[in-house]
């Protein structure tokens, strides 16, 4: 009580003594995450994105695509029973920021990629009520009519290297050669695939003569989810 | 300032003994039962702690004596559910396509699962009940198919997909006759009359057709046949049954064999071998099943 009364009457004496029962919960919730070894799981396949589908991300996030689809299949009988394997952190450990979102007025798209077709997306993106009548989705015609102009796709890779993707220095040497070659069906895609494998390559938009925002768009949904081989894993390599 | 608590005079309230500017402050207790609640949510959290996992440490955190965890849990409820369905889905593994179908029991199973999987991932394209849409996504209700509408070919066809990612895809190239020059536009224009007479339409510049009916014999007979019936060997679509993947006008035909749009289907190994088969099932039994 004399302690209570004197701690009160002091101002610095108060001052430090709040700063030190904000910082435990803040110390306590925070650090853990980056010294706890389970954090982020240690699996195979996982890859910084490629220029074109990281200009696609860049896309998706101007659009606000996060505002109606989630990005993160839940570990629920119900969700994986739907989409697939529940998502896992190792999965978006690239991501700046993560795209897990928080509200689905369309479906979770953590794991559509590979789900259809080029075609399939172009066509939905342009005009999704054409496909999936009942639809809400607003139209998104003007990718296909917007050209990409990224004179420094570089220094977008070094950016995203100075917040700790493992960005090559190779990747970062041909990240505007690989922007254009990943959506020319006539380009040699090999250099491309080995730097980042599973990435959807060719004339993605149906336009082979330009390189569009629909490109890098298509190319972001479809390595969604495809990076982690899950066949192998069980829930005790996953437990966090 | 007063140090001594006092009793108030009108409330009957012991006070802090706290006094501003002649104002006193009253110490009125807390309800019993608030009381009881909070010391019984402090005990309540000893014991989730003590059986939860709760507290970090510096590499890991404590576990709680029940070694309880969601993904784990996730793994238990989905083993409870296999086992449910395993009468079933262990009959499914273990039977050919045909069996299944022939077996009634097994047949309304595999239906309704195949019907599940079915919207889950392919009414995108192929639309509710498999109807088709324009732009290139065949129906699955009617009898023209494109790579084979038996039980084994429509197994095949989710397996490994269309011009998909696959190793073993099913995959075939029309030329483009248009693009690379092979055909000039007059030609091209006379093979569509042709075509649209193949299909049943009477010819509109029958001239033309019978031009265009000679080069179709040497250049587009092999795959699509003379006929016009297709083949299914090569995903070469019947021309002779105004089923159109790409529209069926005179234009149309003549665009897609100026420049041919080809399409995808993805290869479905994700869903797993049983979903693979209870699809098959569904899709054959849509109403065009061989």
């Amino acid at each position: 009580m004399r302690l209570h009364s004197h701690l009160e009457k002091n101002m610095p004496l108060m001052a430090v003594a709040v700063l030190i029962t904000v910082s435990i919960g803040g110390l306590v919730e925070i650090v853990p995450l980056y010294t706890i070894e389970s954090t982020i799981e240690e699996v195979d396949g996982v890859r910084p994105y490629s220029p074109l589908e990281l200009v696609g991300r860049n896309i998706y996030i101007r659009e606000g695509c996060y505002t109606c689809h989630s990005q993160m299949v839940r570990p629920f009988r119900d969700e994986v029973e739907r989409y697939g394997h529940y998502s896992i952190a190792a999965e978006s450990m690239y991501d700046h920021p993560f795209q897990w979102g928080s509200k689905r007025t369309g479906p979770d798209l953590a794991r559509v990629g590979g789900k259809y077709s080029n075609d399939w997306h172009v066509a939905h993106l342009i005009n999704p009520q054409a496909l999936v009548p009942d639809s809400v989705m607003p139209q998104y015609p003007f990718l296909m009519e917007s050209e990409l102009t990224l004179p420094n796709i570089a220094g977008h890779l070094e950016a995203n290297i100075a917040v700790g993707v493992p960005y090559s220095e190779e990747m970062v040497a041909e990240a505007a050669a690989d922007l254009a070659a990943q959506a020319d069906p006539t380009a040699d895609h090999s250099g491309l695939l080995e730097r980042y494998p599973g990435a959807a390559v060719g004339n993605i938009d149906g336009d082979a003569a330009r390189l569009t925002e629909m490109d890098a768009l298509v190319a972001y949904l479809q390595i969604l989810g495809q990076m982690v081989d899950f066949s192998e894993l069980t829930a005790e390599d996953l437990r966090q | 300032m007063a140090d001594q608590p006092e009793i108030d005079r009108l409330t009957g309230q012991k006070t802090t003994g706290h006094q501003w500017d002649g104002i006193k402050e009253l110490n009125t207790p807390l309800p019993k039962w608030w009381l009881y609640v909070f010391y019984a949510s402090i005990l309540f959290s000893l014991v989730y702690v003590v059986l939860y996992p709760a507290i970090p440490t510096l590499t890991g955190y404590t576990r709680g004596i029940l070694g309880y965890d969601q993904r784990v849990q996730l793994e238990a409820s989905l083993a409870e559910q296999a086992a449910a369905r395993a009468q079933y889905i262990d009959r499914i593994a273990a039977s050919d396509l045909a069996d299944i179908q022939s077996d009634a029991e097994l047949a309304t199973f595999a239906l309704a699962g195949g019907q599940t999987a079915f919207a889950d991932n392919c009414v995108p394209c192929h639309g509710l009940g498999g109807a088709g849409q324009d732009g290139g996504y065949p129906s699955l209700a009617d009898d023209d198919w494109l790579w084979g509408g038996t039980l084994d070919d429509i197994h095949q066809t989710l397996q490994v997909g269309i011009r998909a990612d696959h190793p073993q895809t099913r995959t075939s190239m029309m030329p483009a006759y248009g693009v690379l020059n092979m055909l000039d536009e007059g030609q091209i224009a006379d093979i569509a009359h042709h075509v649209l007479t193949l299909a049943g339409d009477a010819a509109e510049d029958a001239e033309a057709a019978a031009r265009g009916a000679e080069v179709y014999n040497i250049q587009c007979a092999a795959c699509h046949a003379a006929d016009g019936a297709g083949n299914t060997l090569l995903g070469a679509p019947a021309l002779n049954d105004r089923i159109w993947l790409y529209g069926g006008t005179h234009e149309e035909i003549a665009a897609q064999i100026y420049e041919p749009r080809h399409g995808v289907m993805p290869a479905w190994g994700r869903l797993g071998d049983d979903a693979i088969k209870m699809l098959t099932l569904y899709v054959h039994n849509l109403g065009g099943g061989e």
